[in-house]
């Protein structure tokens, strides 16, 4: 009883910062000219509103299984027992997280532009100057770079609990060590890279900066059309309409994963569900 | 508890009424990076009006604060479409001149410009125009026309604007229109000009804030450009040139108006006055370095700096330049055509 006192302020806080706007938001999607209307939504099964959304789904769907391929088999070496020094490892893959990521991706351009360090360092050697920035590439790995993170951590923080008499118990049943994380490691590693997932997946369909900055405005993301409609057309109703849209998508992708973690484990991975 | 809340509740609302009480005040309401604040420290010394500073980023951004409260700010500065919208809009206060002795260093032409005619709402305090910026050492003869920025030998080596009017504007010249067109054929001529330009690969970034960087670095051989960033690129780079094209351009300008019902309207003009004194011209002109509509400033700067046409274009330039006109209503087809060359792949 004593204990809720103090989560009162946080309360408020949820009230008038999560609750509140998210209501806003829902009036202004279902009204237009001041009544009660789905024209907002209607307007967005137009093929170029479509087509946006879908490319950022594509991408967003890319950079999370470059994340999981790339973070599955780091998180797993942070987590091996043998890993002596994995404290200073993973403080190694913290020490970036503690620069803001705008900061990380204009240092990105510095690297990738044409006068950039890496094509300087290719001319010298003699290749000569590619084109790496403001391209799709850029772009995915701008993101892969950002996010990657919060694939790993999740992974290793279930990997790092698991109990090691499980594994020892699956050698001495016959297992050989593909047979042992197939059987054994693996699906106790699901809570992890659902978690992960989700913390890649939401923030990769909704970024709108880095393709901003790496693809020099000459991608359209599902982001972008939000802000163009508040900030340029000045129509809150259709941006609100899409920014809805953009969370029930979110909601629904995040009650599918769920369905692959049915104990709910996935809390213990860091995750914010 | 409760003695507490009522003690922070009557300080909320004295709050707004203690500077009231005290002396003379201004709110001005301008861009981010605007003006040198020297001329407000002066302004403050010399007329004991203390001026409430206040700043936003885009014309979106104040027309939404403005439009809430337009009693709010004494001065504000739009641009010259914004102007329009809220002449039209009936949000601006017509000035008393004869409070605002300085407005006749206006130049001329800008006395009658069409956002505004007869200069009845508001003061121009910054102009400029929109062309190229080009690094001569990258192309293979002097750009002249906006055909340059469609040119396939700068392939992946053009920067257009991150801005509908502007990159949709240019357009509209380069094809012998005007750049106020309404015509939904001509926006078809231009969408599709824009979808071919990208996907033959000569855009290199849409981008506003970061090409006079990328200029200044060599990252590309031409770049679409207001005159301001190009004057400031250009003094870092001496291989840098600034062209408005043969076809024509756009002319902009943002200016001092009074929004309706101003708490302070005599202090506005006053300060508007202030702005207009040639000496106070010339300080807030060498920190912004966009072009001055003040008259009074050419007799202050020196030959070299006059004889720079990004920041004092000639007659003849200003004569193939056009406003802007407000097209909020056309603003939904506009932006359809915007977002289909930028999803275009």
């Amino acid at each position: 009883m004593k204990r809720s006192y103090f989560a009162a302020p946080y309360g408020l806080w949820m009230a008038v910062f999560t609750i509140v706007p998210i209501f806003l938001i829902a009036y202004y999607a279902f009204t237009l000219g001041g009544g009660f209307s789905i024209e907002n939504f209607r307007m967005f099964l137009e093929p170029a509103f479509v087509g946006i959304l879908t490319f950022s789904l594509w991408l967003a769907f890319l950079c999370t299984v470059i994340c999981l391929v790339i973070g599955y088999p780091a998180a797993l070496l942070l987590a091996a027992k043998d890993m002596k020094r994995s404290s200073i490892v993973v403080v190694l893959f913290v020490i970036p997280m503690w620069m803001n990521f705008l900061l990380r991706t204009y240092a990105w351009m510095t690297l990738l532009e044409d006068t950039g360090l890496i094509n300087r360092f290719l001319e010298w050697i003699g290749i000569g100057r590619q084109r790496l920035m403001y391209t799709e590439q850029a772009v995915l790995m701008g993101m892969v770079y950002n996010f990657l993170p919060f694939m790993i951590f999740p992974v290793y923080s279930v990997l790092s609990k698991r109990d090691e008499r499980l594994l020892e118990a699956a050698q001495d049943l016959g297992a050989n060590a593909f047979m042992t994380f197939l059987r054994v490691t693996f699906p106790l590693s699901v809570p992890g890279i659902v978690s992960g997932v989700t913390m890649v997946f939401m923030p990769a369909v909704t970024t709108f900066v880095i393709p901003r900055l790496l693809g020099g405005g000459t991608f359209m993301m599902f982001g972008d059309l939000i802000e163009n409609q508040f900030l340029t057309m000045d129509d809150w109703h259709f941006g609100s309409a899409l920014s809805l849209i953009m969370m029930v998508l979110i909601l629904i992708s995040v009650g599918i994963l769920n369905r692959a973690d049915p104990s709910g484990q996935a809390a213990e991975g860091g995750g914010l569900w | 508890m409760k003695k507490l809340i009522s003690i922070l509740l009557t300080l909320v609302t004295l709050a707004p009424a203690l500077p009231a009480m005290a002396a003379e005040e201004v709110n001005v309401f301008n861009w981010e990076d605007y003006i040198c604040e020297e001329a407000l420290t002066l302004f403050e010394q010399e007329t004991g009006i203390k001026v409430n500073y206040m700043r936003f980023t885009t014309n979106e951004d104040m027309l939404v604060q403005v439009r809430a409260d337009p009693a709010n700010y004494d001065v504000i500065f739009p641009s010259d479409y914004i102007i329009e919208r809220l002449i039209n809009e009936n949000l601006l206060e017509e000035l008393d001149f004869a409070n605002i002795p300085g407005a006749a260093y206006t130049l001329d032409w800008l006395q009658s410009a069409a956002y505004d005619p007869g200069m009845k709402y508001s003061v121009p305090y910054m102009w400029g125009t929109v062309g190229i910026l080009y690094n001569k050492t990258m192309v293979k003869e002097p750009v002249t026309s906006w055909t340059a920025l469609w040119d396939e030998d700068y392939r992946g080596n053009v920067f257009m604007m991150d801005s509908i009017r502007d990159t949709m504007g240019i357009t509209m010249k380069m094809l012998g229109y005007s750049m106020n067109t309404r015509d939904q054929a001509v926006l078809e001529e231009v969408k599709d000009k824009l979808i071919e330009q990208k996907r033959s690969g000569i855009v290199k970034a849409y981008q506003v804030d970061e090409t006079k960087d990328k200029m200044i670095a060599g990252e590309a051989a031409m770049g679409l450009m207001w005159s301001g960033d190009a004057a400031y690129a250009m003094g870092f780079n001496e291989n840098l040139v600034y062209v408005v094209p043969d076809e024509g351009s756009n002319v902009w300008v943002d200016a001092m108006c009074v929004p309706k019902g101003a708490k302070h309207k005599t202090n506005a003009e006053i300060f508007i006055d202030f702005m207009c004194r040639p000496d106070i011209a010339l300080l807030n002109f060498e920190e912004i370095y966009y072009c001055t509509p003040n008259s009074g400033v050419i007799d202050l700067v020196d030959e070299e700096t006059l004889a720079n046409e990004t920041l004092f274009p000639t007659r003849e330039i200003i004569d193939r330049c056009e406003f802007y006109d407000d097209i909020a209503q056309e603003l939904q087809a506009y932006n359809r055509i915007w977002l289909a060359v930028k999803s275009a792949r």
